[in-house]
């Protein structure tokens, strides 16, 4: 059985696309000939920066023979039918053999496809696979048509035997696979020939090329921690640092230089990402000063000054970056220490998004709703307004400006340095978070405030100008930012009426997005209803309070339909409900990532306070549990037949059965003994939905589950007698309006 | 290799390596447009015969304006007029990556003493409608050059591909020379007679445009020559193809692409100046992508562009 290797040379490959590339190399192909029938035993895929490499072994020499039959029409049948059958077998007629069988000879077809050797097979599926390559970007060159994520110079692709090495013949757009390549660019000889891959992978190291991604990564991290060591020092790990560094060089050499005195100063973060950003630099640290001292570059070969005149020039090109950041800083440190007020000036210039205005305006929104969120964690809300005030400021730094991913972090610094209390500067760094769903969330009270804030500002306006994420498509990373709102909610314990939030923070959006076509009084107007919402909760009760109350006076603005009052009126509601619905559906993805399932959560959405997170998770955490147990199965199954039945009789009788049961008409035991169980479970259960005490209500209607059964087992609930037959459904109603107190249960599926 | 180069003493050395390099092999050695661009791909050279069939090969050294990087000749390596050295050649050839090794060693890079390496990175120019993919060139972990297979420019595809090199050349001389500030870099050989720096040539104007860039230029006439260049472009395309005088096919490509470097240049000044929000940003950033489709458009129904008369 032959082994199968192939090389797919080029210039360089972005380091980032390397590891799947070889992946995909190997899926791919794989696929194609396990498709075509040739099987193996094994198979590893490898890249550098010039190069992709599969490796098989144990290669099928051919595909099977595959032999087929087919039955076709009796051997009278009408010449048409047959020569059809000919046309779709590809045979003529003497190919065919006749078979008697029950009701007469009949034609078969017996179809032989004989195997194909390995090298026609894998020129195809190595043809396709290079043709139709996933690279994210790919590119042609020269005046050919081929693309290539870069061009691509050689094909190497040998079918190795116990006889020896054979090259599988194929060309594509002129590139002849051949069984020669070439090692290392700067520290090799010129092309070479592979016999197998033990060959190939031994001279390739001979001429300077490790082709393991990993044991390239393991060779750099090795030496650099040696180094490091040596010197009483430690390298920063940065896995992905490690990866992308393993995928630009194909002979890895570790060089540790210094970092001038100069810029020890600046905070380890700046010189980290300055370091990597630009350099690919990874941070050496002195465990007894805490500091950043010094940095290892990784460059992609050996030198006769043993990399001293490489390590000058690194040194050179970094002392220049550090110049920059170290100017950045002390430039941002005077603004930061006068209060950096030239900052939330400049973000009045600087427009957030075009329709929802500048940095400066969305701050105003997000400090007022800190205000307002403040007593949720029980905090001063002048000092939420404070955190909310400065958190971005530091978008307007030098240093932000030049390194996008310090923000936050930066704010922290300036905010130290202004002076501000502590829990106002951590603000600046935490109310990011959560920025992935494993993310830390806020750990202090005001961050938490500023982070709902500004999550809640920027739904609720990407709501109010239709901007929400469809699909795929989700440029504002609104999906992540409820998944942080609830999770920022449930981890804390949070109790919010999310409604009466979103309705205020829309209203206020819907305010500023039509201020500018506004008549007189209608911006008042809308803003009267801003205040009724505070009082009122929601947005219905003060958007009709206000319109009352303006409907007598002689300056009122235009209520008429088309008005701008009744125009944002009539989409509100809408809006809101569209908005936490989003948050329920971000919420159930959330708990079924954890175990919940979705038809418990939907039995929940539906019941009243389901705008207050915490309530919802806890009465479907409840519902769960008792679903799981023997009780509640059963109860589940009393309540859909009670259901079921009553649903019936509503539909035959035209009307709705709901009240009015009386213990009096009952006439057997059973039936006396459920009448008495829901009187004990109503009172059992109704304080408890008061207290919130779901596991009390849910141990109430658990307690149900025998009574109903036994209602069920001796009871013919459609009884001869109308009154009787009437009451019983009337009891069944109850049992429904009990159970629905609790959760809607037609939701849960089984 | 074999040869030892010698170092190369100064600026002009360094540019006249460079030339003497890719005149070897075969690109033809233009002069520097005339008129002020952004880049080196701004000139006719790389935008306009990068479109079309026609094979083109050739390298020149261009004076490249960028007001918003006006530093008053104070920054060691940040200047608001510096030089670009740029190639082009389509079809980009097979060989192209060891071509531009060797220049590097024409230019005194001993190979077996530096890190070279070729690390991703996308080209964009949204001006003029135009990317690619390749690397920017690490020498020892700086940037020296920008290499790059067009695959698009003026919004048409690129058949065949052009391959373009670009040298940040006072960077890349600055490190060959062992130069910290710019400034301070020998222009001419510091053995001539009258040497003279970089700083004596051009620390003078570099203070006279930052001062000019940044606060005297006069934003409305710059705004009503925006405008102008704009219509100017759009107006000489409109034109009849066949010239009345003459009778000749005369498309007036180059002198409509001209406006739209005006119209590239101009914007660049406004923006220095600070006039531009970041919203109109995009705006005049669109209207002159616009302008440099429309010279492509035109471009590519002339002769130099491939149009062959039926």
């Amino acid at each position: 059985m032959p082994d199968l290797l192939i090389e797919l040379f080029s210039e360089e490959i972005p380091a980032r696309m390397q590891a799947k590339a070889a992946e995909d190399l190997k899926k791919r192909v794989t696929d194609g000939l396990v498709e075509a029938g040739l099987t193996y035993s094994g198979a590893a895929a490898f890249s550098t920066p010039r190069r992709l490499v599969l490796t098989l072994d144990g290669l099928l020499d051919q595909s099977p023979t595959l032999r087929e039959e087919r039955k076709g029409p009796r051997v009278d049948a009408p010449t048409k039918a047959i020569e059809g059958f000919l046309r779709g077998a590809g045979l003529t007629r003497d190919q065919l053999q006749e078979r008697d069988e029950k009701k007469g000879a009949v034609f078969f077809a017996v179809i032989e496809k004989p195997g194909r050797p390995a090298a026609e097979i894998v020129a195809e599926v190595l043809e396709a696979t290079i043709r139709n390559f996933p690279w994210p970007k790919s590119m042609r060159w020269g005046a050919g048509s081929l693309r290539w994520v870069r061009p691509l110079h050689s094909i190497l692709c040998i079918l190795t035997t116990e006889a020896g090495a054979e090259v599988v013949p194929m060309d594509i757009d002129g590139i002849k696979a051949g069984n020669s390549t070439e090692g290392h660019r700067f520290m090799a000889a010129g092309r070479f020939a592979v016999s197998s891959f033990d060959d190939y992978r031994a001279k390739l190291k001979r001429d300077h090329v490790i082709l393991d991604a990993t044991e390239r990564a393991e060779h750099i991290w090795h030496d650099a921690t040696n180094q490091a060591f040596a010197n009483g020092l430690e390298v920063v790990e940065d896995r992905g640092l490690l990866a992308e560094v393993a995928g630009l060089v194909e002979w890895p050499v570790v060089l540790m230089g210094e970092i001038g005195e100069d810029f020890l100063g600046l905070p380890p973060e700046v010189l980290q990402t300055s370091m990597k950003e630009h350099q690919k630099f990874f941070s050496v640290k002195n465990p007894k000063t805490g500091r950043i001292e010094r940095f290892i570059t990784v460059a992609n070969r050996e030198t006769t000054d043993h990399g001293k005149t490489i390590l000058a020039g690194n040194q050179k090109v970094l002392a220049a970056r550090l110049s920059d950041a170290k100017f950045f800083w002390e430039n941002d440190l005077r603004v930061a220490k006068a209060g950096m007020g030239a900052w939330t000036e400049q973000l009045s210039n600087v427009t957030f998004h075009n329709q929802l205005g500048t940095q400066a305006a969305r701050i105003d929104r997000i400090a007022a709703l800190a205000r307002e969120l403040a007593p949720v964690m029980a905090i001063e809300p002048d000092l939420a307004e404070q955190a909310a005030r400065v958190a971005k400021a530091d978008l307007s730094s030098e240093m932000v400006y030049e390194f996008p991913e310090l923000q936050g972090l930066m704010g922290r610094y300036y905010a130290e340095a202004a002076g501000l209390p502590q829990a106002v500067a951590n603000a600046c760094e935490q109310h990011y978070s959560p920025l992935g769903p494993s993310d830390d969330v806020p750990s202090e009270a005001v961050s938490t405030i500023v982070a709902l804030a500004d999550k809640l500002d920027t739904l609720t306006g990407f709501w109010a100008i239709d901007e929400k994420p469809t699909g795929s498509k989700d440029p504002y990373a609104l999906r992540r930012a409820a998944l942080g709102v609830i999770r920022i909610i449930l981890t804390g314990d949070l109790r919010i009426n999310l409604d009466r939030f979103i309705d205020s923070q829309l209203l206020k959006h819907k305010i500023s997005l039509t201020r500018s076509s506004a008549q007189a009084g209608e911006t008042e107007a809308l803003e009267e209803m801003l205040d009724e919402i505070a009082d009122h909760g929601v947005f219905g009760a003060a958007f009709h309070a206000v319109l009352d109350r303006l409907a007598g006076k002689d300056d009122a603005p235009d209520m008429e339909d088309g008005s701008l009052l009744r125009t944002v009126g009539d989409a509100m509601p809408d809006l809101s409900t569209d908005l936490l619905a989003f948050f329920h559906d971000r919420l159930k993805v959330y708990l079924r990532d954890q175990g919940m399932r979705h038809d418990v959560i939907d039995a929940c959405l539906e019941m009243p306070g389901s705008d207050d997170l915490t309530l919802l998770v806890k009465r479907a955490t409840a519902l769960s549990d008792l679903l799981k147990t023997d009780d509640g199965e059963n109860l589940l199954q009393g309540y859909k037949r009670a259901n079921n039945i009553l649903t019936q009789a509503e539909e035959k009788d035209g009307v709705e059965y709901s009240f009015g049961a009386d213990v009096k008409y009952a006439e057997t035991d059973a039936e006396k003994a459920l009448f008495a169980a829901l009187d004990t479970a109503e009172a059992a259960i109704s304080p408890a939905m008061q207290n919130e005490d779901f596991e009390v209500a849910m141990r109430g209607m658990a307690a149900l589950r025998a009574p109903i059964d036994a209602f069920f087992e001796a009871v013919q609930v459609n009884a001869d007698n109308a009154i009787v037959r009437r009451n019983r459904l009337n009891l069944l109603a109850r049992i429904r309006n009990i159970c629905l107190s609790v959760a809607d249960l037609s939701q849960i599926e089984g | 290799m074999a040869e030892t180069i010698s170092k190369p003493r100064s600026f002009q050395e360094i540019i006249l390596r460079l030339q003497g390099y890719w005149a070897e092999r075969g690109c033809a050695i233009m002069q520097p447009y005339d008129m002020e661009v952004g880049a080196g791909t701004f000139h006719p050279a790389t935008t306009l015969r990068s479109l079309g069939t026609n094979p083109w090969a050739a390298a020149y050294v261009q004076p490249s304006r960028r007001p918003t990087d006006g530093r008053y000749g104070e920054n060691p390596n940040r200047m608001q007029h510096y030089y670009q050295y740029q190639v082009l050649i389509k079809p980009s050839p097979p060989d192209l990556q060891a071509l531009y090794l060797g220049s590097l060693e024409a230019i005194g890079i001993d190979m077996n003493l530096h890190d070279i390496r070729f690390v991703e990175d996308d080209w964009e120019s949204p001006t003029l409608g135009a990317w690619g993919l390749g690397w920017e060139v690490w020498c020892d972990g700086m940037e020296v050059s920008q290499f790059t297979y067009f695959q698009q420019v003026g919004g048409h595809d690129c058949h065949p591909v052009s391959g373009e090199l670009t040298y940040g050349l006072e960077r890349l001389a600055m490190y060959v020379l062992g130069i910290d500030h710019v400034m301070d870099m020998p222009y001419n050989d510091p053995q001539s007679p009258i040497p003279l720096s970089y700083g004596n040539v051009f620390r003078q104007t570099e203070q006279e445009y930052s001062r000019w860039n940044f606060d005297v230029a006069n934003t409305d006439m710059l705004l009503k020559h925006f405008e102008e260049a704009e219509a100017e472009c759009e107006a000489i395309l409109t034109h009849d193809h066949i010239d009345p005088k003459t009778g000749h096919r005369i498309i007036m490509v180059h002198p409509a692409y001209d406006q739209c470097i005006k119209a590239s240049h101009l914007f660049n000044l406004l923006d220095a100046r600070g006039v531009i929000s970041v919203t109109e940003r995009q705006a005049y950033i669109g209207r002159v992508r616009a302008l440099a489709k429309q010279c492509a458009d035109a471009f590519v129904q002339t002769e130099a562009g491939g149009w062959v008369a039926e």
